[in-house]
């Protein structure tokens, strides 16, 4: 059953990917990029990584998402519709993305990767998380928080009307 | 002994560099006496030496001081002093004769445009034939030999402003050099063949037989005795250069254009006795040919300068083929085997010479003033033609002038007499007496009699013609005779002291007898053995043997024949008898010859010196118009063709070469601009195909 | 198939068309979700490699840093997005080439 709804899943996040990467409105392609976030969402709950399910769906289709459909509206003509527009190197760029997929594929499948003999070292996830961003990487938390500040100021700064 | 020989040496040298280096200062202060301060020291220094030979009074005295100058291993020259009883004999000689013409020109030369100069360079004078009479090898004697040629040159010239003077230093120094040429071969075949230039060490090794045994071998087979010929007459030229003989003797009468002191010093008693006194140096190796030769030049040169003097009418160009037949003698007397007498000759015509030298100056230095007091720059003051009756205005003048012409003429009670007398004994003895050599084996040995006593008569002819015509008779120009005073003090003494020097007695003492040449002189002064031993040479007993015989009857002749020139000389010029004008006219040709100086001068300028300058012409043209045309502007013209093939190729191809690569870059930009699109999506597309292709061709 | 190969084909797969979608749409929008696709593949990436390998939450905590990323990146995309509009009143980036040679 578990192994029947993974495929599922796995088979809708390549649909909506490819739906976000060959179509031609680009409203269903915001729409198909959700469903791939809630698809990866799906994903994270067979990957045991609760916590970073729920921060997905929170962030990603709640945040970015929106923040994306909100740049659309703002950006487009009144007739929404027809607005995306296939670029002229299509076939150049499918050639290289078909060579990039090979590479990865050849160099990703044939391995035998190892797994580590330690045992699971968590069943959930959270407490683990924070306790480690507190201590291993504190750092790169503190680090992470100045970086939202600077995002924060640089697109209110970008974003403003010039005085 | 050696040291006083160096100081007497170097104390001119410091004469010359006072005067060169600080006439400035001293000319207004006397400057001059310093000269002849330092002239006189030299004098007394030489007499000191010459007592202490008198009192040693041995014939084989010598002393020899060496130092070695340069050693290049296989080659060594050595410098040295070498000092006999000729040594001592010539430096006193030099002493005397320089000293008093030092003094005699501190009068005769005042105020001359140079005068310190001139004193300078008769201190270096002096230096230089005081190193040739003391050097010890043919080296040294060729550096001192030069030297004294480059004195003469300074000194000819003195008066350089005038074409005449600057011309007459040139050609003597050139042509004293013809005849080093031939001085310099011989040096260098004697030092090949023995290894050595010193004189004691040449006789030395010809006696023990080293030349005999090396000879061969150094020169292609040649007979050692011929080489030996060879070289004695090649040295030989060095004196026939300096000594006036013939063929070189064209520079010595131009050389009276130098002051008379000058021509008193340099000309008639030292410098050109230097070859006479090389001649002496080398007398011990020379063979019978090269003394056969060696005779035959000094008796041709005796009697050809003589018939030349005879027609003169300058007074010093008289004395000068004066010396000229004079030195004749002294190398015949040597190439003769009297080697005694040849130096006798030498000292005695030093003193009378040097005094008839002074005489005319002093009587020259007379008309010159009187001329200038009648502002008359247009007589020639040396002409003889202009002089006459000087005897009452010159007592002195005259008196040292009959002295000394007497002594020339051979006289008896003077001491030209005794060695005159005794070069002629010498040729009678070679004529009689002598087989080998190429004159006695050609039966032409009494051609140097002939020559001898032909010239003694016309010797005693012209100079008693010089007499006559400036001391005798009228005065040919009154208003100068009335203004002649005769020479002051300063120069009247050095001639009086000569006179005295030209007695009989200076040279025979203790004997007084005036027919014998035996006194001090012969007894210090001993001819020496010859070295030879390669073939005939000088064979000193059976010559004098010789002279033992022949004394008697060559002294009876030389008188006879002295008497005869002197007789036709009262009857052409004092008494009038036959007139001069009269047997020119007669003797027309012979007389012109005589004039012309039997045209040797032409002869030099039109015969070799013409054609030698116009070869070196054609070889100037062949240089400028051929070789320089075709070779050398060729060079360049291919140069220049073959820069501009290099220019061309230069253009096209490097600049070809450059600028392609230049257009290729071009090319590429135009070509890669494509790349830049401007749309990041494309760069992004290259930056994948980049990382793809690292990939692939890590992995792989 | 709970096994890690199916997650790195599908992360490949993902990482492909998103980058598909960089480099051949031409509305800037579209741009950035192709680069929020890429970064999802990265994520499961990390996370199963986390659970099959190391068996520790490394990769957790990387995802989470790089959602977080991706927040922040979308943002400032997003404000310069706007002012690219605001400048030209279209956002083609086939014509924002002024760079062309």
């Amino acid at each position: 059953m578990a192994d029947f709804i993974f495929w599922v899943i796995w088979a809708l996040i390549v649909a909506s990917a490819a739906l976000v990467a060959f179509g031609n409105n680009l409203i269903h392609s915001v729409f198909a990029l959700m469903g791939t976030f809630l698809g990866v969402a799906g994903i994270y709950i067979f990957l045991n990584a609760d916590f970073l399910a729920v921060t997905q769906i929170v962030v990603y289709v709640g945040g970015i998402l929106v923040l994306l459909v909100f740049g659309i509206m703002l950006t487009n003509k009144i007739s929404i519709a027809q607005i995306s527009q296939g670029s002229i190197q299509k076939g150049m760029g499918l050639v290289v993305v078909l060579g990039i997929a090979v590479i990865i594929l050849t160099a990703v499948l044939p391995h035998d990767w190892v797994g580590s003999t330690l045992p699971m070292a968590f069943t959930e996830t959270v407490s683990g998380i924070g306790h480690l961003l507190f201590t291993d990487y504190l750092i790169l938390f503190e680090i992470a928080s100045v970086l939202l500040l600077g995002a924060l100021i640089g697109a209110a700064t970008l974003a403003r009307k010039e005085l | 002994m050696i040291k006083l020989a160096l100081f007497i040496l170097f104390l001119p040298l410091l004469s010359f560099v006072f005067q060169i280096f600080s006439f400035r200062k001293f000319e207004e202060k006397k400057g001059e006496w310093v000269s002849v301060g330092i002239q006189f020291i030299t004098l007394i220094l030489s007499l000191v030496m010459l007592g202490m030979m008198l009192s040693k009074s041995d014939p084989n005295f010598s002393l020899e001081l060496h130092q070695s100058w340069l050693d290049l291993g296989l080659f060594k020259i050595d410098l040295g002093v070498y000092i006999d009883n000729i040594t001592v004999i010539m430096l006193v000689l030099v002493a005397i004769i320089s000293s008093l013409v030092h003094l005699y020109s501190t009068a005769y030369m005042a105020g001359d445009v140079r005068y310190s100069r001139y004193f300078g360079f008769l201190g270096i004078f002096t230096f230089a034939m005081n190193g040739i009479v003391l050097a010890n090898s043919l080296f040294m004697i060729y550096i001192f030999w030069e030297l004294v040629g480059l004195s003469s040159y300074l000194l000819i010239g003195h008066w350089w402003e005038k074409d005449s003077a600057a011309d007459a230093g040139k050609k003597a120094f050139i042509t004293n050099r013809i005849g080093d040429i031939g001085m310099f071969t011989g040096m260098l075949i004697i030092v090949t063949v023995l290894g050595t230039f010193n004189f004691q060490m040449i006789a030395e090794r010809i006696h023990d037989g080293v030349w005999a045994a090396n000879a061969g071998m150094l020169f292609g087979g040649i007979d050692p005795h011929k080489l030996l010929t060879i070289a004695g007459i090649l040295v030989f030229m060095g004196a026939v250069g300096k000594s006036a003989q013939f063929p070189l003797h064209v520079w010595l009468p131009d050389a009276m254009e130098g002051p008379t002191p000058v021509s008193a010093l340099i000309h008639a008693a030292t410098m050109v006795a230097a070859g006479v006194y090389l001649t002496v140096r080398i007398f011990p190796f020379l063979t019978a040919d090269a003394m056969a030769t060696i005779a035959f030049i000094g008796g041709f040169t005796a009697i050809y300068a003589a018939t030349i003097a005879i027609t003169q009418n300058d007074i010093k160009k008289v004395l000068a083929y004066s010396t000229v037949s004079q030195l004749g003698y002294m190398i015949m007397a040597l190439g003769t085997g009297a080697y005694v007498a040849g130096f006798f000759h030498l000292v005695t015509h030093a003193m009378f010479k040097g005094a008839l030298f002074l005489a005319s100056g002093s009587v020259i230095h007379a008309m010159h003033h009187s001329m200038h007091h009648l502002h008359d720059h247009e007589t020639d003051p040396q002409d003889m033609r202009n002089m006459g009756g000087l005897r009452s205005k010159m007592p002195i003048t005259f008196g040292v002038f009959m002295v000394t012409t007497a002594a020339i003429s051979g006289i008896p009670l003077f001491s030209g007499f005794l060695s005159k007398d005794a070069i002629l004994a010498g040729t009678w003895t070679y004529a009689a007496n002598v087989h080998d050599g190429w004159l006695a084996h050609l039966h032409l040995a009494w051609i140097l009699p002939v020559f001898g006593f032909g010239a003694a008569a016309i010797t005693a002819f012209y100079m008693f013609r010089l007499i006559f015509m400036t001391f005798y008779g009228e005065a040919k120009k009154p208003k100068i005779f009335e203004h002649i005073k005769e020479s002051p003090k300063v120069m009247t003494i050095p001639l009086i002291v000569l006179a005295i020097l030209s007695m009989f007695f200076m040279f025979t003492l203790p004997s007084l007898n005036p027919l014998s040449d035996h006194g001090w002189f012969t007894t210090v002064v001993q001819s020496p053995e010859s070295a030879v031993t390669t073939g005939p040479a000088f064979d000193l007993e059976h010559f004098e043997h010789g002279m033992h015989e022949a004394h008697v009857p060559a002294m009876v002749t030389s008188l006879l024949v002295a008497g005869l020139g002197i007789l036709f000389s009262v009857l052409v010029y004092l008494l009038h008898k036959i007139s001069a004008e009269k047997l020119a006219a007669k003797l027309g040709a012979l007389y012109r010859g005589s004039y012309n100086k039997w045209y040797m001068d032409e002869f030099y300028i039109n015969g070799i010196i013409r054609p030698f300058l116009k070869g070196c012409d054609a070889v100037g043209r062949f240089d400028l118009d051929f070789y320089d045309h075709y070779f050398i502007n060729g060079w360049g013209r291919n140069t220049k063709r073959t820069s501009k093939g290099v220019g061309l190729a230069d253009d096209l191809i490097v600049d070809g070469a450059v600028n392609f690569v230049g257009i290729i870059f071009q090319w590429l930009g135009w070509t890669l601009k494509f790349i830049q699109t401007g749309k990041i999506q494309n760069y992004l597309i290259f930056v994948l195909i980049g990382s793809a292709l690292l990939y692939v061709v890590n992995v792989f | 198939m709970d096994h890690l190969s199916s997650y790195l084909v599908l992360s490949a797969i993902l990482f492909s068309l998103g980058l598909y979608t960089v480099i051949t749409r031409s509305n800037a929008v579209a741009i950035l979700m192709g680069v929020e696709l890429i970064l999802n593949a990265a994520n499961i990436n990390f996370v199963a490699f986390s659970k099959f390998v190391t068996h520790n939450l490394d990769g957790h905590l990387m995802s989470v840093f790089i959602i977080m990323l991706a927040a922040a990146e979308a943002a400032v995309a997003l404000a310069i997005v706007l002012n690219l509009y605001n400048d030209r009143g279209h956002i083609n980036v086939d014509e924002a080439n002024s760079l062309k040679q």
